[in-house]
C-alpha cells in the first residue's frame, strides 16, 4: 500500500478504535468532547505529517497525541471537580488512564455497539451513529450512503445523542442476563446497516461495499467475544457472507442491476461462500432456531444457481418456517415466488391474490410475472403499477422492457 | 379482525403406516398450508399436534377413561388459531387443511372474550 492509500485507511481504522475508547471513557454525557478530541488528533496528524512526513510508527503517534489531549481535558475537569469537591470535603479520584490496549479497544467497541443500538432511537439514527463512531465514516460519506444531506445527518446524530443522554445510557457491556435481549436490537441494526450497503440506490459502489464490510466486521466482533457469540450471531454472519459473495456480480459496467438468475456465477466470491458455510455450521449447533438461521439457510440455497425444483422446495419450506416465526411482506413475496417455482403459476397466483399487498412495488412485479402468459392485460397493468411506484430508473427500464416483450409476443 | 380456533378431528392416524419419505410429504403439505396462512399475516398461533398416547377423558362423575375418544369415534388431533374478518373467511382458510384429504374434518370456532360477554 502506498502512502496515498495508507493514510485514509489508517485514519479510518484508528479513528474508530480511538473513538470507541474515548467515548466509553467520557460517557454519553461528554461524548461530543470525546469526538472533538479524536477529530483534533487526526487534524493534527494531517497537518504535522503533511509538513514533516509520516512518523516511524503512525499508529503510536496517533495514540500518544489522543492520550495526551484526553488526559489534559480530564485534568482540567479534575481540577474543577477537585475545587468543588474540596468545598464538599470529598476525596478526589486518581487520574484516569487512557487505555489503548487491544483488549480495551475491543471491549470499548462492543460496549459502544450495545450503547448505540437502543430500541428507543430510530433505526436510521442507530446506523448513523454506528457509522460515525464505530466505523469512522465522515458525515459526507454517511450522507452519500443515505442519499441525503450533511445537515440531515448532523441533525439525526445530534438528536440521537440527546436521546441517549436523556435515557442516561451507560456505555458499558450489558449484564449476562440482558445480553440475549439486547443482542436482538444489535443484530437488527447490523443487518439494516448491511442492507443499506447491499440495496442502496447510491451510485457509489465502493462506499456501499464498505457499508457491507463494516456491518460484517462489527458482527464478527460479536462472534469472537465469549459473552456475545451465539447461534444467531453466527447465522447473521453466514447470511451476510452469502449475500456479499454476489456483490461483484450484481452490477454491470453501466451500474445497472443484474438480477440473480442473470448473474454470472463465476463472479460470485467463493471465499465468502465458504466462510458463510462455516458460520452456518457454527450456527446450527444448539437448539436455537431464530429467523437468522432460516434466512441464512435460504441464502445458502441461493448459492446454488441451478434452477431445480428441489432447491426451490427447500427454499419454500424455509420460508414457511420463517413466516410462521415472524411475518414480513418480503418473506411473503419471496415465499410466493418459491411456490411458483415448485407448483407453477396457477397455484402461486391463487395464493398471491390473498397476500393483500397492493401498493407494494415488488408485489406488483411478482403478480405481473404470474399473470404473464395467462392474462397479459393484467400482467401489463401490474407492470405499469411498478413503473408508477418506482423511483429507480433501472427498475422502470426493466419493467418497460417486460411490457414491450409482452406486446411483441402477442403480435 | 377476530381470532378463530381451528380444531382438527379424525378417526384414525393417517401417518401410521407411511414411509419416512411419505411422512415428509405429509409434513410439507401441512407446512405449506400453515405457511400460506402466515404469508397472509393471518396466523395468530401455530398451535400444536395432540398426541394419542397419554390421552385421558375425565367425565362429569370424575370417572377417568382412556381417551382420546368421547362418544363418537373421533379425536382431536391438533389445532391452530387464525385471524379473519368473518367466520366465512376463516372457513375458507380451513378448506385448505390437509386433514380433509385424509377423511378428517375441521371445526371453526370464534374465540370469544369472557369479560365482554356480560
Amino acid at each position: 500500500m502506498n502512502q496515498a492509500e495508507l493514510i485514509p485507511n489508517l485514519f479510518r481504522t484508528e479513528y474508530r478504535k480511538i473513538s470507541a475508547v474515548l467515548c466509553k471513557l467520557f460517557g454519553i454525557e461528554h461524548i461530543e468532547v470525546a469526538e472533538d478530541i479524536v477529530s483534533e488528533t487526526f487534524l493534527a496528524a494531517t497537518e504535522t505529517w503533511g509538513h514533516k512526513g509520516l512518523p516511524e510508527n503512525p499508529t503510536a503517534w496517533l495514540y500518544t497525541v489522543a492520550k495526551n489531549k484526553a488526559k489534559n481535558y480530564l485534568r482540567h475537569q479534575n481540577i474543577f471537580d477537585k475545587k468543588v469537591k474540596q468545598h464538599l470535603g470529598v476525596p478526589d479520584i486518581a487520574e484516569p488512564e487512557v487505555d489503548l490496549s487491544e483488549k480495551n479497544i475491543e471491549d470499548s467497541q462492543l460496549a459502544m455497539i450495545f450503547a448505540i443500538c437502543q430500541p428507543s432511537i430510530p433505526a436510521e439514527a442507530q446506523i448513523g451513529l454506528a457509522l460515525r463512531i464505530l466505523c469512522g465514516f465522515g458525515i459526507e460519506e454517511i450522507a452519500t450512503a443515505f442519499l441525503t444531506s450533511k445537515e440531515t445527518i448532523n441533525k439525526r446524530l445530534f438528536r440521537a445523542k440527546e436521546k441517549l443522554r436523556e435515557e442516561n445510557v451507560k456505555i458499558e457491556f450489558p449484564g449476562k442476563h440482558e445480553i440475549p435481549n439486547r443482542l436482538d436490537t444489535v443484530l437488527t441494526t447490523l443487518y439494516l446497516l448491511f442492507n443499506e450497503g447491499y440495496y442502496s440506490l447510491s451510485q457509489d459502489t465502493a462506499l456501499r461495499k464498505d457499508l457491507c464490510l463494516e456491518a460484517m466486521r462489527l458482527t464478527h466482533l460479536l462472534a469472537e467475544n465469549e459473552l456475545t457469540k451465539s447461534p444467531s450471531v453466527y447465522a447473521l454472519l453466514a447470511l451476510m457472507c452469502f449475500q456479499a459473495s454476489r456483490f461483484d456480480a450484481r452490477q454491470n459496467e453501466n451500474g445497472e442491476t443484474i438480477l440473480y438468475q442473470d448473474q454470472d456465477a463465476r463472479l460470485w466470491d467463493m471465499d465468502f461462500i465458504n466462510k458463510g458455510i462455516q458460520f452456518l455450521m457454527e450456527a446450527s449447533q444448539g437448539n436455537e432456531l431464530s429467523k437468522y438461521q432460516l434466512e441464512a439457510g435460504i441464502a445458502f440455497c441461493h448459492t446454488q444457481q441451478a434452477d431445480t425444483k428441489e432447491k426451490w422446495n427447500n427454499i419454500l419450506q424455509l420460508y414457511n418456517q420463517l413466516l410462521m416465526l415472524q411475518y414480513s411482506p418480503m418473506a411473503a413475496l419471496n415465499r410466493t415466488y418459491a411456490l411458483y417455482k415448485v407448483f407453477g403459476k396457477e397455484v402461486a397466483r391463487a395464493e398471491a391474490e390473498q397476500l393483500n399487498l397492493e401498493g407494494n412495488l415488488l408485489y406488483h412485479s411478482l403478480l405481473g410475472e404470474l399473470y404473464r402468459g395467462h392474462d397479459n392485460e393484467k400482467a401489463i397493468e401490474h407492470f405499469q403499477k411498478v413503473i408508477a411506484l418506482s423511483k429507480s430508473p433501472a427498475t422502470r427500464a426493466v419493467h418497460e422492457n417486460k411490457i414491450e416483450g409482452i406486446r411483441e409476443s402477442s403480435v | 379482525m377476530k381470532d378463530f380456533t381451528l380444531l382438527f378431528r379424525i378417526d384414525h392416524n393417517p401417518t401410521a403406516n407411511l414411509s419416512p419419505a411419505q411422512m415428509q410429504e405429509v409434513l410439507q403439505k401441512w407446512m405449506n398450508w400453515m405457511g400460506g396462512i402466515a404469508a397472509q399475516n393471518k396466523l395468530v398461533e401455530k398451535g400444536n399436534r395432540l398426541g394419542l398416547e397419554n390421552a385421558k377423558i375425565v367425565k362429569a362423575n370424575k370417572e377417568v377413561i382412556d381417551g382420546p375418544y368421547t362418544e363418537i369415534k373421533e379425536f382431536v388431533s391438533g389445532y391452530l388459531i387464525v385471524k379473519a374478518n368473518t367466520v366465512d373467511e376463516a372457513v375458507e382458510i380451513a378448506k385448505g387443511c390437509p386433514i380433509l384429504s385424509f377423511g378428517g374434518n375441521v371445526e371453526v370456532r370464534e374465540i370469544t372474550n369472557p369479560v365482554l360477554n356480560n
